[in-house]
């Protein structure tokens, strides 16, 4: 490799290439349109769970068990 | 299981007694017997609990804030004794009467300074990044430490690492690497301890609660995953003896100085940098009240620094016996490393985009800005420090240990020093630090030290690279190095009043720290047209 030209450097370096492809990879995934708001919803996340959440189970009360008073609620109203 | 515990003790023990014994150097002798009581004090510990009624098993509703609260405490204590030993070593090198006679070998600079070093890094910046990023895991994945007691083990077993490096130092146990200066059963326990801070760590993760791990919570575990990955390889070696601390490195030559400085400068940019961004990640936008400014760039800055840091170390070695190629590289990667660096330091800076007014109240939020202003400038700094031009005056001067102090005691000391008034109220069910105006004190002997510290260490840099360059119109050299010694004392001393303010700003924290875990009544003066900081 005494006068390597680009393309049989970047060949030999496909650690490199794959790097760089994935490091792009993420930069467009970052700022594709549809993911704003998991953006957003991700950015409030130090602004929720100051405490840990007791278990909620929205409209699943019969598959994880969740409280009495919730599973009393169940039909009433919208949990 | 409590038998377990006693039989392993037992033999930690008993093999600490041997050790104590056959040790064939006096450090190696100092930490046998450090061992064999912690061991055997624990062995009596356990035997005396042996029967007693199980203890109710932890609730699993509430996050683990004990060991935080134990963190918080060591980040202080390390934090004051690693500034005592700077300011003092700074002094010496000024005074060098203050190299007592009666103190050697033990109290020279030369076995003070990585007693300094490591105590700064590792143990006051150590217990914050464990600290904080216990905290930081528990709240962003609305799930408890995971691991029960392992969270402790990490703790205190890091604690041990700690004492166990200090105390070899001054001793005379070093394996002579830059910030890896412990031997090699230090490096054994420390990786133990670093697995199960790891384990721990993810753990938690694994048992979110949230759909998305919180970008802060990537660059704890960039940290947590490199430094273990640095640690093992940089500290390769074969001890000369199991009963002795001497140890013999595997590579050789350029290759050891070359893994030496991957390690060195990844300690810097993963153990300083990254985890320290962990902590911008999730305390500037809390004590700020708005999300961070944009989440985009902050998916962008992780992944940018974290495959750009790890190419830079070649820069410590221009001109030496590296390769150009490589130390070319060394200094490319560092030049483009500015850039997710300043977008890092955009990203935490505009946070504040609506609430600059806070900074007129609030303390604590100017001692995170104000850090984030030191991030951007050392972060400036460093890549122009790495072109080969540049590091042909600087290097081996101190405009390096300028360099690299804006960045400890500015980045690292002031987001340290925030995240500590941050957490102590929350932690101990207080409203707010018992004294705000202390708070102030506290920034301005802190912002003043750095500035007496950077500028005199500028000029002292500067002035002694050139004198070591300077030649007369016969081509022999002008300065002895002697006259370069002599032309720094000034600067030495203004450096070493730099180190008393900021050792007297932390002491001020210490005091204001204590006041509010105490309870004490928060002082009422009130200042007009000002509202008190939340």
């Amino acid at each position: 490799m005494d006068n390597p030209s680009l393309f049989q450097q970047l060949a030999d370096n496909w650690l490199l290439v794959s790097m760089f492809s994935f490091f792009v990879g993420v930069a467009v995934f970052a700022f594709l349109p549809s993911q704003r708001a998991a953006r957003e919803d991700a950015s409030m996340i130090p602004f929720r769970n100051d405490t840990i959440p007791e278990k909620t189970c929205k409209g699943t009360c019969k598959t994880c068990a969740c409280k009495d008073s919730e599973f009393k609620l169940e039909g009433q109203a919208d949990v | 299981m409590d038998y377990v515990k006693l039989a392993l003790l037992g033999v930690v023990t008993l093999v600490a007694a041997i050790a104590t014994n056959w040790a064939r150097d006096l450090a190696f002798q100092v930490h046998a017997v450090l061992i064999m009581l912690i061991a055997g004090g624990m062995f009596v510990w356990v035997l005396r609990g042996i029967g007693e009624p199980a203890m109710k098993p932890v609730p699993n509703d509430v996050y683990h804030d004990g060991i935080i609260r134990a963190g918080v405490i060591a980040t202080a204590f390390w934090g004051i004794a690693g500034f005592l030993v700077g300011t003092f070593i700074a002094f010496q090198l000024a005074f060098p009467a203050l190299n007592f006679d009666w103190g050697q070998p033990f109290t020279n600079f030369g076995r003070l300074r990585p007693l300094h070093t490591s105590a700064v890094i590792f143990a006051f910046g150590g217990n914050a990044l464990i600290a904080t990023s216990f905290y930081v895991v528990q709240r962003t994945s609305a799930a408890r430490l995971w691991g029960g007691n392992l969270g402790w083990f990490v703790f205190w077993g890091y604690q041990l690492f700690i004492v166990l490096a200090a105390t070899g130092y001054v001793l005379g146990s070093t394996q002579s690497k830059e910030y890896a200066e412990p031997e090699w059963y230090v490096d054994i326990w420390l990786t133990i301890v670093w697995l199960a801070y790891l384990a721990v760590f993810m753990g938690t993760i694994f048992k979110r609660r949230e759909r998305h791990i919180y970008v802060a919570n990537w660059f704890f575990l960039a940290f947590i995953v490199t430094v273990a990955m640095l640690h093992v390889v940089n500290n390769l070696s074969v001890p000369v003896s199991i009963w002795g601390s001497k140890s013999v490195q595997v590579f050789s030559g350029v290759q050891d100085a070359m893994t030496q400085w991957w390690y060195g400068h990844n300690a810097v940019g993963f153990f300083l940098t990254a985890g320290f961004l962990g902590m911008m990640y999730y305390f500037v936008p809390k004590q700020a009240g708005r999300p961070i400014y944009s989440y985009k760039l902050s998916i962008i800055h992780f992944w940018a620094l974290i495959f750009l840091y790890i190419w830079a170390g070649p820069h410590h070695l221009h001109y030496t016996a590296l390769p150009d190629w490589a130390s070319t590289l060394g200094m490319v990667f560092s030049i483009v490393l500015w850039m997710p660096s300043w977008g890092g330091m955009i990203n935490g800076l505009m946070t504040l985009q609506g609430a600059w007014d806070k900074l007129r109240t609030d303390p604590i939020l100017r001692m995170f800005v104000l850090s984030l202003g030191f991030y951007g400038m050392s972060t400036f700094e460093g890549p122009m420090m790495s072109i080969r031009a540049v590091n042909s005056l600087s290097h081996y001067t101190d405009w390096t240990i300028g360099h690299v102090h804006s960045g400890a005691l500015g980045w690292n000391g002031m987001i340290t020093f925030a995240c500590l008034y941050f957490l102590t109220p929350r932690l101990w069910g207080r409203a707010q630090m018992y004294s705000i105006r202390a708070i102030s004190w506290h920034f301005w002997l802190a912002t003043l030290g750095i500035v007496l510290y950077a500028a005199s260490m500028w000029v002292t840099g500067i002035m002694e690279g050139l004198m070591w360059r300077e030649v007369d119109d016969q081509g022999f050299l002008v300065n002895s190095f002697a006259d370069t010694v002599s032309a720094k004392f000034p600067m030495y001393v203004v450096r070493g009043l730099g180190g008393v303010l900021f050792l007297s700003g932390a002491l001020v924290m210490v005091w204001n720290m204590f006041m509010t875990i105490r309870g004490a009544d928060p002082a009422t003066a009130t200042v007009p047209h000002a509202q008190p900081a939340e």
